[in-house]
């Protein structure tokens, strides 16, 4: 799994996920890419980080911007952490790569006390209406054709909020965001990008 | 970045050490010597040193060439890694390679004169651990004024040595480059050495490890246990694809000869290997290095607790593995990086795809050495 594509638009959510993070923290940043939040939480809030990312060309970049990088693959888990290690476990921007979406959401707050989950929001009025129009979306953050995407699961705002009804996880703060800026009305339509902070209830 | 060079010709030295040493097992030497290697300069701050740490087979050769004329033959073993515009680049670093103590080229090992005899230390020489590695390697840091290693590298065995420096001595060394290696060795590893020990031992010239004394004037030497037991340690340093890749079923001859020469390339080249091993390696120096390597466990004076063992360590981490390497596979490499990630150290993990087995740590697949230098130039000196 690889995010390298998923912060070529610029690092505005860097900004909303340091809010959440006290300083000095442990941080675990599922999918790093080039370890540019990393980075920015370091240099902002003096965190403990660590990056996970597979693609070799990413952990080389991590490495020579001094971000400590475990090349391991998500899809095998997160087992070889210990429970409750890092006070954020972050997955930015990456959660519509992962195959095992439950499995790899339970790991996170098994992992952290408190996961950062981000997304693109398919539910996205332009979206909507280029299915309306009869082709699949490709947009700033949905950036892909079908036949090349690295995505794998597509869900909307709505959706999200759904699975952690049923599989009982805690929303303890979200944020919507399109072209950058804050969305307060419908963000299932209104919104290209939703962050969360989450927890086990 | 300018174009890779080779450090140029070099010449090994020898440090002599009269403080009696005393090991592990609780033997003691009461004096040795060390062989050892220098490239690049060390800078004023004493602040750029970098050593690196050989495994079952290597010495103190580490980077350049003994003989001009004849480069392909006397360039040492990891040549690709250091030298100007190199990932462990001269011209940053002063970089030290060590024959470690009961080596065979040059370093007080089986082969040295016993003071308390005259003669040979043949199996009487002691055995010797990773700690006690260590622990003559420290000395050696000293005679160079060295006060703490900028890093240490090694691959395998020397891997094993890389991050016991971080435990034996954690204000000596401030990153640990921990490559192809393991925090200890598996049932099945412990298992290839003791054949690969059996077939030196039950070699009738072996003579209980006393060979050298047979050896002035008919060249009696252990040589076919040897041969042997580099051929199964071969086998265990490359993988089967690369393996098939290289030989496959393919036939000296293009036929069956229904008797037992050579028939299939595969066999032409372990025996080549384990023929060229045994001209230029001693058999004790083997017995006793696998037995270093079956010894080594940071854990064993910790329940087998990884992480507490690793609680001593302060560098920062360097570690890789390579996807096919089977004999100390990524899954080992695992074990130490969240031992020390429960140490909450700074560690980056790189898990190269090569196919070349456990061997792929001495090759310079492009992520590999990318990784390397990545690293290596995020150290301050």
């Amino acid at each position: 799994m690889s995010s390298a594509h998923t912060r070529m638009d610029g690092r505005f959510d860097f900004e909303h996920i340091a809010r959440w993070i006290n300083p000095g923290e442990r941080v675990l940043d599922l999918g790093c890419g080039d370890g540019a939040l990393l980075a920015f939480l370091q240099q902002t809030r003096q965190i403990d980080g660590y990056g996970v990312e597979l693609d070799p060309d990413n952990v080389v970049a991590c490495i020579r911007r001094g971000v400590n990088v475990l090349q391991f693959n998500l899809e095998q888990g997160l087992s070889g952490f210990e429970d409750a290690s890092f006070e954020h476990v972050i997955m930015s921007l990456s959660l519509q790569t992962v195959r095992q979406t439950v499995p790899i959401m339970q790991e996170m707050l098994r992992v952290g006390r408190e996961a950062v989950v981000s997304f693109p929001n398919f539910g996205y009025k332009p979206h909507r209406e280029a299915i309306a129009a009869g082709r699949m979306p490709v947009s700033r953050h949905l950036p892909y054709q079908w036949f090349n995407s690295p995505n794998v699961r597509f869900f909307t705002i709505a959706d999200f909020e759904a699975l952690c009804a049923d599989e009982g996880i805690e929303i303890r703060e979200r944020r919507a965001f399109a072209k950058g800026q804050p969305v307060e009305d419908d963000p299932n339509l209104n919104a290209e990008v939703a962050l969360y902070r989450i927890k086990k209830q | 970045m300018k174009h890779p060079q080779s450090v140029g010709l070099v010449a090994p030295q020898t440090v002599s050490f009269s403080e009696p040493l005393t090991l592990k097992s609780g033997a003691r030497l009461p004096e040795f010597t060390l062989a050892y290697e220098t490239y690049g300069q060390l800078n004023a701050a004493r602040s750029n040193a970098v050593l690196v740490c050989h495994a079952l087979s290597g010495n103190h050769h580490v980077a350049g060439y003994y003989d001009a004329n004849d480069q392909k033959h006397s360039t040492g073993w990891w040549d690709n890694l250091i030298g100007p515009g190199k990932p462990l680049d001269t011209r940053r670093f002063f970089v030290v390679g060590v024959n470690n103590l009961g080596g065979c080229h040059g370093s007080t090992g089986p082969r040295s004169l016993n003071p308390a005899t005259g003669k040979p230390y043949g199996a009487d020489f002691p055995l010797v651990t990773v700690e006690d590695w260590i622990l003559a390697q420290a000395r050696l840091t000293d005679h160079l004024g060295i006060d703490a290693w900028a890093a240490v590298i090694g691959g395998s065995l020397g891997g094993m040595q890389a991050l016991q420096w971080a435990l034996a001595y954690p204000e000596r060394i401030r990153h640990s480059m921990v490559i192809a290696s393991t925090p200890r060795l598996s049932a099945q590893n412990i298992a290839f050495n003791e054949v690969a020990r059996q077939a030196i031992m039950s070699d009738p010239d072996f003579n209980g490890g006393h060979f050298y004394e047979y050896d002035s004037n008919g060249r009696v030497l252990p040589k076919s246990g040897l041969r042997l037991a580099r051929m199964v340690g071969h086998i265990t340093y490359l993988s089967d694809d690369q393996m098939a890749e290289k030989f496959g079923r393919r036939m000296r001859h293009g036929k069956h000869h229904f008797n037992y020469d050579v028939e299939f390339e595969i066999e032409s080249y372990l025996r080549h290997q384990g023929d060229k091993f045994a001209e230029t390696f001693d058999a004790n120096t083997y017995l006793l290095a696998t037995k270093a390597l079956d010894y080594f466990d940071p854990s064993f004076d910790y329940d087998g607790n990884l992480n507490a063992a690793l609680a001593r360590a302060k560098a920062d981490f360097f570690v890789a593995s390579f996807t096919t390497d089977w004999r100390f596979a990524p899954e080992r490499s695992r074990e130490i990086v969240y031992a020390l990630l429960h140490n909450g150290r700074n560690v980056s993990y790189a898990e190269i795809d090569c196919d070349a087995g456990h061997d792929s740590f001495l090759l310079a697949t492009p992520h590999y050495h990318a990784a390397l230098s990545a690293y290596l130039e995020g150290i301050l000196l």
